[in-house]
Parts: structure tokens; sequence; C-alpha cells
């Protein structure tokens, strides 16, 4: 039994989970809509996430009522705008329990923080021969700034295995960490497979060596807690729209003393302390590595979303979560024809599953007719997607306002392809 | 369940993507080229034999995809062979105009067989997003008639 299934267990156990999940579901308007006359079944969360109620109205207000540019005006609403923001950094550190607001950087999403890294502490830091080690689970946001990199100051790229269930094998990957490797970068949760990875004994093994890690968290602050003290994490990067929040936002936690030996990322306003022409002084974290208008309104809706997760309680969504996995892992594998890919002892509620009788595309078209939203294709994971010996899959991706009864019109409607296809 | 679907599965495209026609290199295929679908990840070898007077002598095509994109390859093949490439380009036009709902397009002196084939996947034109599975062989081997050896949706 994974940990995310005994948290469940123990709620059941002790009659505390009392998740209202209809009352939830009333919180995201976009839930009430309806496809093609049918109601939305929403499955695709692990892609972006529906906003509830609270994001909506945060970022509505900011613009009726406290909007303007941050860090720059003299005025009241300059003020109101850039106190908003700020609490809104403040707001992530608490989630992630990071030492200090100046180790939060404010990117566009985490494709950016990520290629944020590799651009300043890679080319800073890493020279010819120099490696890199990633896994065999990682979306391509955590592949290819690695392989630019490389492209850039020749360092050397390498990957740890996973077994065929999708397991992270941290024997294998303990024997890549070499004299010459340089950073670690995996991920905390696999997008298309759901596997979650033993990220906190991975961290353990790579400071032994003296390696830094960067945990691409995009998925695994969504499903669960993340504590960056508790994990000794370098880096930690995630997105605001898997969150609950807005797009346009991703943050960059990174250690206070790693951001400081690192240079900017990009040039430009808010960045900087003095500019003349013959020199800038750069400003202070986390300014530092925010050049140019930030999102502002992005930021404080991350913010409402943040506060929504966390007043629903972690460990209950997890527990939710955890419940629907299991039953959408039962309820798939007695579908004929269904193989599910990635069967990882310890996962998050992604099921990624392929049909004998149709084509992964086709399913996504077809079920979307009775109003059920999964992603079908290769997740932007190409090469694990080789790895498991397909070129695309099905995936159904729960989050906090999913429900068992929608899980049973998936399969309902998974038979309806088969009578299609049959 | 599903019985609105029907008008883009018709019957002869789940056939021709169960069982594809000409999925193999033809022996003397002088031109090929590689098509992929960036967004899914299809990707299709489409290989044509053409002889000195232009004429596709035979055609083939390697890959995997969804049913759309496979019957499409499938009937694609059988509809050039037998063409110059310049006709297998304006049949080319033909479809695309099927395919995304461009009611002007000229189909008279047409083939029945290939318009018959054609029309079967015209359907894809009410799901904009599956238009470029139909597109994906066609493409590709415009790409090969042209000495390219690349194709792709984008």
């Amino acid at each position: 039994m994974s940990a995310t299934e005994m948290a469940a267990t123990r709620l059941h156990a002790s009659g505390v989970n009392d998740y209202d999940v209809a009352a939830i579901r009333a919180d995201f308007p976009i839930l009430s809509r309806e496809i093609y006359g049918k109601p939305l079944v929403y499955f695709d969360s692990a892609s972006s996430a529906q906003k509830p109620r609270s994001v909506i109205d945060a970022v509505s207000h900011l613009y009726e009522h406290d909007y303007a540019n941050v860090h720059r005006g003299l005025h009241f609403l300059s003020g109101a705008a850039t106190d908003a923001y700020e609490a809104a950094r403040e707001t992530v550190r608490a989630l992630i329990n990071a030492r200090s607001d100046r180790e939060i950087v404010f990117t566009r999403n985490a494709t950016e923080a990520i290629n944020l890294v590799a651009a300043s502490y890679g080319r800073a830091f890493l020279g010819e021969g120099d490696e890199v080690v990633i896994s065999a689970m990682e979306h391509h946001a955590n592949i290819v700034p690695w392989q630019l990199l490389r492209d850039d100051v020749g360092s050397v790229l390498t990957v740890a295995p996973i077994d065929d269930d999708g397991n992270f094998l941290f024997d294998e990957f303990e024997k890549l960490l070499g004299p010459r490797t340089k950073l670690v970068a995996i991920t905390h949760a696999s997008n298309a497979l759901g596997s979650v990875t033993p990220i906190k004994r991975i961290i353990a093994a790579a400071h032994a060596r003296d390696i830094p890690v960067l945990v691409d968290g995009s998925q695994g602050v969504v499903h669960m807690g993340v504590d960056v003290q508790d994990l000794d994490a370098d880096f930690y990067v995630f997105t605001g729209h898997k969150l609950y929040g807005p797009s346009g936002i991703g943050v960059l936690y990174g250690k206070e003393d790693l951001l400081d030996r690192m240079p900017p990322y990009q040039g430009g306003g808010e960045m900087i302390r003095r500019v003349t022409y013959e020199k800038t002084e750069f400003a202070e974290l986390p300014a530092k590595f925010e050049a140019g208008t930030p999102p502002i309104a992005q930021a404080i809706g991350l913010a409402a979303a943040i506060d929504y997760v966390t007043g629903l309680g972690l460990d209950r969504i997890a527990a939710h979560e955890a419940d629907l996995l299991a039953y959408a892992t039962e309820r798939l594998s007695q579908v004929p024809g269904l193989t599910i890919i990635g069967r990882a002892e310890e996962k998050c509620s992604i099921v990624s599953f392929v049909m004998d009788f149709a084509h992964p595309h086709d399913v996504g078209t077809i079920i979307d007719r009775a109003g059920v939203a999964v992603r079908a294709g290769h997740h932007c994971a190409q090469p694990l997607m080789d790895r498991c010996g397909v070129t695309a899959t099905t995936r159904a991706s729960f989050g906090l306002y999913n429900t068992k009864a929608e899980i049973d019109m998936l399969v309902e409607a998974l038979e309806g392809v088969r009578d299609l296809f049959g | 369940m599903f019985d609105d679907m029907r008008e883009l599965y018709q019957d002869v495209i789940l056939e021709h993507g169960k069982n594809p026609r000409n999925r193999c290199c033809p022996s003397g295929a002088n031109r090929q080229a590689l098509g992929q679908n960036p967004v899914c990840g299809d990707a299709f070898v489409i290989y044509l034999t053409v002889d000195d007077d232009n004429v596709v002598r035979d055609a083939g095509f390697k890959g995997d995809g969804c049913a759309i994109s496979m019957a499409s390859a499938s009937m694609m093949t059988e509809i050039v062979k037998g063409k110059t490439l310049e006709e297998a380009n304006k049949l080319f036009e033909t479809f695309q105009g099927l395919a995304t709902g461009n009611d002007d397009v000229e189909t008279e002196g047409l083939d029945e067989d290939d318009l018959d084939r054609m029309q079967a996947l015209s359907g894809v034109r009410q799901f904009p997003i599956r238009v470029k599975c139909a597109t994906l062989a066609w493409h590709t081997m415009q790409a090969a008639a042209d000495g390219k050896d690349k194709a792709t949706t984008e």
C-alpha cells in the first residue's frame, strides 16, 4: 500500500474524511457547464486545473480595485498592488516552507523556472564534460533546457532508468552519480504515468556527493505537501495553473546562497539597483531574477489558489485523490482490451492507458462527445513514451473536485468506444 | 452511445484503420519523406515509386497513428497509384478542400472511387483539431513528390 493510500485508509478509519465534494464542486463555476449537452467530466487537471471562484474573484478584485504596477510608483495603488504581490510571495513561501521569501522567484511557469536555472546556474557552474542527471520520466521541460545547456557548454546529459511499471530505479540512479555529476534534475511525480519518485532519498544521495538537486514539482506540489527544508531541495519549481491558479505564473524556489551566487537570467527593469552605460548593479533577491513587470494578477491569483487548497487541507485532498486513483485503477483494469501504462508502487492521481482496439487520439475525440475531457498524446514526454513502447496514451488525471461517479462515466464512455470500433 | 460519431468514423475508415493497405516500402521506391505531426507525435514515412514520365507506379507507407491518419495514409496510397505527380498534387488540393469544409472545391471529372474515399474522410471538417490527422499522409506524399525528405503539419 502506498503512502497516499495509507493516508486515505487512515482518514477513513478515523472518520474525519468529511470531504464534501459536492460543495467543493460548487466552488468551480466551469464544472456546472455542459459539453455537447453532457455534464463536463474534467479529467485533464494534470495538464491544467480548473479555477475556484475565489481565484477568479481575486484576479477581478485586483483589476477592479487595487491594480497598478509593482515596486515602482509612489502612488497609493502602486503600494496596494505591491503589497498584494509580495503577500502572494509570502503565501508561496509558507506553502513549501522556504526559509525566506527571498528564495521565492516568480516566473512565467515551471518551464521558465527550469530554463532560468539551466541558463544561469548551468552556464556559470557547468563546463565541458560535466554531467546533468535526469530521469527517464521527465517532461520535455526538464529535458530540453539541459540539452540547450549541453550544446552551449559541452555538458553531458545522463538518464536514470525506470522499470517497466514506471518505478524509479534508485540503485541505478545512484550508480550514475560520479565526480563529474554537477546537477541532478528530477521530477517529483511523472505527469505522464503518475509515478512518484523517492525524491528525499534522491536528494540525500546527491548531497552525499555535494551535488545540488533541482526538483520539477509541477505535479508534486499539487498532490503532496511539499516542505523544501525537509526535502533539502536546492531548487524546487512548479507552475500555478496546475495548482488551481492562473496560467502565466510559475515559481522557482532556490536556496538563498545558490541564488545569490547565480548571475541574472534576463536583464531589464526591476532587477537592477543602479544602471549606467558602463555598469549595472543588480538588485537583491528575488528581484534579481524578476526582470520586467512581473505577472502581478497571476501571482495574486496563485496565492488565492494556495489559500483555497490549504483551506481544504492538503492531506484531505491527497486522501480524496488516492481514493479516486484506487477506484479508477480498479475500474479501468476491468475494461477488456485496456492496459494501464504505469503501475508504480507510489503514484499520484494520474492514470495513463492504451486500448487495443483504438488509438488514444480516437479515444480522446470520441469520449469528448460524452463530455469526458482527457489528454491523449505523448504528454510532452516523448522519450518516456518510447521507453514504454507506445507513441501515445490516453491520460485521465484527477483533481480535488472529481468524483467516483465521473470515473463511472469515463468507463461507460470507453465501453462506447468499443461499440463503435468493435 | 456515440451514433453521432459515425460521420467521422465511417465503416470504411475503421476498416482501413484496422487493415491499412500498402503498409510497406514498395520495391523500387525512389522517393520518400517522413511526415510528423508535432502536436500528437504521429509519424509516417511515405514511399513513392515514380517513373521517368512522373507517374506514380507504386506507393506505400510505414508508421502508426490514429484511425483517421492510418485510413488516410492507406487510402492516399491507393488513390495516387497510376497518377502523375501533378495529378496527385491536384488531388491533395481537392482533399484539403473537402477536409476543411471548402464547398467550392472542384470535384468534377474525378474518378468515382477516388472521390468516395476522399469524401469518407471529409467528416473531419466537423473536428478541426483532427484535420491534420487526415492530411498528414497527403502533406508527406507531396513532400516526397517534391524531393523533400521531411514534412510537418505545422
